[in-house]
């Protein structure tokens, strides 16, 4: 097996072309346990972390540019990062362990194609746009478009995600992500949920993304959740019906990690909890009183 | 103090305040540097010259008959220079334990487990082995299996051994079952018992089998040479198990096999046995080369040491003061695939902890398709506990009594006979008791929302046969060589009771575990054993030193020995003409009065005392998922006297923290053609350091009268309370009794559910 780290996304490409049994890793953090357990079984690996824009962060007018194999643990360090998308930070800083995310990456959660994979939720109600480049120059598509089934992508072999973009969100605007392990970390989700949510000036909202993970064999989008919060005012009957909702998106499996009964009780949960803590990071930050101070 | 005798209670919470110089204080252990700084070796890290690397082929069905194994294919394949199966190895004897042991290294005519052991290959690299190992062709002829207790023991189920009748069954059966051994211990009249009671509680529980979950796997190099003798580097908690059994297993003589130990990175009871040493042993004399074999994590979950999972019925009689008068209780526990003594043991410590005049309890042990049960920290015991204190936690509810003072009432004291048998020694069970009641947690008021949970917990410790060589060098240290690989921090608590006894620095005594030929026999480092027996073997050889350093001062001052007294690390002569002379000065002219000065001592250590420990609990449940946090925890647990306290507390934290465990979240999940579905520490989850609070730890000293200075072991029995104690923690939080573990967020939320409902 060869090692390579190209420095530019064409040397990357180029490497990925000329080997059909070639991968490329960022953090390596998926891949390596499973060569250990004996697949894939690469000809070579591509480190992408020697590649200047895989590995930056920035802000560029009102869009954010995360390059795709930055540390998730920068992201979760990076204050303006996390004051605009505090829910993608929080689902970046669940993954593994903290020595883990000085490895992992958005782009490697991404492409290992995981059901349960931590940021992706949360990237899909933040409507991020990956940036990938092949054969025929840049392409931009949905993040909820990457992933196509467990373990499966619409990547082109010689294709690699370079960054991901996304908006600055609007005014009164905020996110949240929860997921439910059995321990408290270094664990996989048995169920996850992204929330967004904007209120206008009198607490009414006017627009909501939920996204759930674990739940079915990609990430599921659930318009009929998003539906029962627009216009409500997160009144109990407005988030029970959101939790309804996301009961009914889920497709799940019973397997060793969680039963089908159970994943679709706690995906309309966490729906719940996350649109709620996502309406209380918007008060909190317009200087009124959330709803845990004023229960307290 | 005379250190002859043993000290008085003292209930110092292990803080020295016993008169002892060195006994109860607390040195950085001497591997502690080593540890963290990653210089440590361990089995895996040893690389010999001209080594190969070993690959054990598995077995992927649960049940099988081996109809041919054909390994002419992977002998061709690059860098293979051995390939062994079970047709290398000698017969083995139809039945028994040596059988058992035989066919668990590797499988013979029948493979009764995935994951068991069928063949094997010795390569240059791993890769290659690895590859020739799957080259091997087995052809199998698959068999019926049986997974879970109710399908093994059923009238129709498929026998794993056609010569397996089960054992204390009047008359003796004429078919063979999957039913081993039949246990039964009882005292008084339980039917009357029942009759009399004012209260009666009759459930059903079931626990899953558990893995020990040590971070190392298994290793080994072994390097056999022309003339047929053995070296072998393992991982193991008795290196001259590992020189018995493999001598067992390969028909040698003992003495062909040399053990070194290597440092060990866990084991809590799975590494009281050997899997994978002969079969290195036999490829290394195939290629005549040095070959190591690791085991990976997939491995060691497939293919060692289960702790059972069990079903427990328990019905209970009491009076409405309290008392209990009356138990009646059915075990059943997985052997495995060969016959264990599982049941018998969760027989003996189902109801140790409570005085009772009628009790019946009748056990079962079951093998099925799944590896056979090894030890793990205080086995069978915390199984029976769950069953127990469950049912015990709703006795107290119904008379409306505190449940610490409903155990209190209920407490054997010495002299009492124990549900097994014999009189209860003097044991601590209502001093630990009285200290959880007493404690700062239990004290507290419980936080809103939140349940708490009591319960206690027995185990016998064991003696067994220890050996110690005490070394006396030139510049006035000691070297305390043993036999017993050091898990839980044993060698501190050696070079403390050495310190003790010689009246030297802790500092200036190197504690060194020995191999097979530089010390004495010795048993593995299991039932709590090596602080209590191999400790007395390093006093013994200790105060045989103290009578040699006598002799060489009287012989220094040419007066009689009786005049030289040995204190504080001199010799001080009795008459008062001579300035006292100190172990080194005495040690640097050792050559001119007699020589060197060492000491051994070997012997059986009885009169382990037996260990109690009693916990609470305060957690809080999601309701809406099920999840259970806990939040608080204490464990009071007696250690007789606590040589080395921190250590003490450490063995109480881990016991505690693996209970929690098997309590949450821990299973084997099989898939219904047999296959272990979670062989990993993503999906076998065990806790993590996140998931725990701090432990709060209450040593209680109640010493033991059979050793010089009181100790108990205190290694198992902090992992016996927590299921109950999570059990009835949870029912206080939910009102929602679970008599089936593990309580994972799914089993809770249901069980919550239905409640509703």
């Amino acid at each position: 097996m060869r090692y390579a780290a190209p420095t530019t996304i064409d040397e990357a490409r180029a490497l990925l072309a000329a080997d059909g049994d070639a991968i490329v890793f960022a953090g390596a953090t998926d891949v390596v346990p499973q060569m250990r357990g004996g697949r894939p079984e690469p000809s070579m690996v591509i480190d992408l972390k020697k590649i200047d824009r895989l590995m930056s962060v920035g802000l560029e007018g009102d869009t954010w540019s995360v390059g795709a194999a930055v540390p998730t643990s920068v992201l979760t360090a990076d204050a303006a990062f996390t004051a605009d998308f505090p829910g993608l930070s929080e689902a970046a800083g669940l993954i593994g362990s903290d020595q883990i995310q000085n490895r992992c990456s958005l782009g490697g959660n991404l492409c290992n194609a995981s059901p349960a994979a931590d940021s992706v939720p949360a990237l899909v109600v933040n409507d991020a746009v990956a940036v990938i480049a092949g054969g025929g120059g840049e392409r931009r598509v949905s993040v909820a478009e990457v992933v196509t089934g467990p373990g499966q992508t619409s990547l082109a072999h010689d294709e690699i995600v370079v960054c991901f973009e996304m908006a600055r969100p609007a005014a009164r605007t905020s996110d949240a992500y929860l997921r439910l392990i059995p321990r408290t970390e270094m664990d996989i989700a048995v169920v996850g949920a992204g929330v967004r949510i904007t209120l206008d000036g009198d607490g009414t909202v006017s627009a909501a993304s939920v996204a759930l993970g674990a739940v079915a064999p990609t990430v599921v989008r659930v318009p009929a959740a998003e539906a029962a919060l627009v216009g409500s005012s997160l009144d109990d009957a407005a988030l029970a019906a959101a939790a309804a909702a996301a009961s009914d998106a889920c497709n799940p499996i019973d397997d060793k990690r969680g039963t089908i009964d159970y994943r679709r009780q706690v995906a309309g949960v966490l729906t719940r909890r996350a649109a709620g803590i996502a309406a209380d990071r918007i008060r909190t930050r317009n200087g009124q009183t959330s709803n845990e101070e004023r229960a307290s | 103090m005379s250190t002859t005798e043993a000290p008085a209670s003292t209930g110092t919470n292990g803080n020295g305040a016993s008169g002892y110089r060195w006994v109860g204080t607390r040195p950085v252990r001497h591997d502690g540097l080593d540890k963290v700084a990653g210089k440590a070796r361990y089995a895996a890290d040893l690389n010999l010259p001209g080594m190969l690397y070993g690959h054990i082929l598995r077995s992927p069905h649960p049940h099988a008959r081996i109809v041919s194994i054909d390994t002419s294919a992977a002998e061709a394949m690059p860098g293979v220079k051995a390939v062994v199966t079970g047709a290398d190895f000698p017969e083995a004897p139809p039945k028994g334990a040596t059988r058992n042991l035989m066919c668990t290294v590797i499988a013979r005519d029948t493979v009764l487990y995935s994951g068991h052991a069928v063949a094997a290959v010795a390569a240059s690299t791993r890769r290659e082995a690895k590859a020739a190992a799957e080259a091997i062709e087995v052809t199998y002829e698959l068999l019926p299996h049986v997974l879970n207790i109710a399908d093994a023991m059923a009238d129709d189920a498929p026998v794993l051994h056609d010569n397996l009748f089960t054992r204390g069954v009047e008359p003796r059966p004429t078919e063979p079952s999957n039913i081993a051994a039949r246990t039964v211990y009882e005292r008084g009249d339980v039917e009357q018992g029942f009759a009399e009671a004012d209260i009666v509680i009759e459930r059903e529980f079931s626990t899953q089998a558990v893995h020990q979950g040590y971070i190392e796997p298994h290793a080994c190099v072994v390097d056999c040479d022309q003339e047929g003798k053995a070296v072998i580097w393992a991982s193991s908690q008795g290196h001259f198990m590992v020189r018995s059994s493999t001598a067992t297993v390969l028909g040698w003589d003992t003495s062909r096999i040399k053990v070194i130990p290597a440092e060990i990175g866990g084991g809590f009871g799975g590494k009281t046995t050997i899997y994978i040493e002969p079969v290195a042993a036999l490829l290394s004399t195939k290629a005549g080369r040095p070959v190591k074999i690791v085991m990976s994590r997939e491995d060691v979950f497939r293919a060692t040491g289960p702790a059972p999972g069990a079903i427990i019925k328990m019905k209970v009689g009491a009076r409405n003061d309290g008392t209990i008068t009356t138990a009646k209780a059915w075990l059943a526990y997985e052997n495995g695939a060969f016959q264990g003594i599982a049941a018998m043991l969760g027989c003996m410590c189902v109801v140790s902890a409570y005085t009772l005049d009628h009790l019946y309890v009748e056990g079962f042990d079951v093998v099925l398709n799944r590896p056979v049960n090894v030890a793990y920290r205080a086995p069978s015991a915390p199984a029976a506990a769950f069953a127990m204190d469950s049912v015990v936690d709703e006795i107290a509810a119904r008379v409306g009594m505190d449940p610490i003072d409903l155990r209190i009432h209920n407490c054997p004291s010495q002299g009492d006979p124990t549900p097994y048998g014999p009189k209860w020694p003097m044991i601590g069970l209502r001093e630990c008791l009285e200290a959880i009641r007493d404690s700062d947690h239990y004290q507290s008021e419980l936080p809103e929302g939140q349940g708490r949970g009591v319960a206690s917990g027995f185990w016998f410790n064991i003696g067994e046969a220890p050996s110690a060589t005490v070394n006396l060098n030139e510049n006035g240290t000691a070297t305390v060589i043993t036999g017993s690989p050091d898990i839980g921090g044993s060698r501190a608590s050696m070079a403390l009771m050495a310190a003790e006894e010689l009246g030297l620095d802790v500092h200036l005594i190197q504690p060194v575990v020995g191999d097979t030929e530089v010390v004495g026999f010795t048993d593995v480092t299991e039932g709590s054993r090596a602080t209590f027996a191999t400790g007395m073997a390093v006093v013994e050889a200790c105060r045989d030193l103290k009578e040699q350093l006598r002799k060489r001062a009287a012989k220094t001052w040419d007066c009689d020995v009786e005049e030289v007294e040995w204190v504080d690390g001199s010799a001080v002569h009795g008459p008062g003409e001579q300035e006292p002379l100190t172990l080194a000065a005495i040690t640097g002219n050792a050559k001119r009065t007699g020589g060197p000065l060492g000491a051994t001592a070997s012997l059986n250590a009885r009169g382990a005392g037996p260990a109690f420990s009693v916990q609470v609990a305060d957690v809080s449940v999601d309701q809406e998922t099920g999840r259970v946090t806990v939040e608080r925890y204490t464990t009071a647990q007696d250690a007789g006297t606590a040589i080395h306290p921190s250590y003490v507390e450490g063995q109480m934290q881990g016991g505690v923290v693996q209970g929690i465990g098997w309590a949450l979240n821990e299973e084997y999940i099989y898939s219904d053609d047999g296959n272990l579905e979670n062989p990993g520490f993503l999906d076998y989850r065990i806790p993590v350091a996140s998931d725990l609070p701090m432990i709060e730890t209450c040593i209680v000293e109640v010493p033991n009268p059979s050793h010089p200075y009181g100790v108990r072991g205190v290694g198992e029995v902090g992992i016996v309370p927590p299921l109950p104690v999570m059990a009835n923690a949870v029912a206080d939080a939910t009102g929602v009794r679970i008599s089936d573990l593990p309580l994972s967020p799914p089993r809770v939320l249901e069980a919550l559910t239905a409640a509703e409902s």
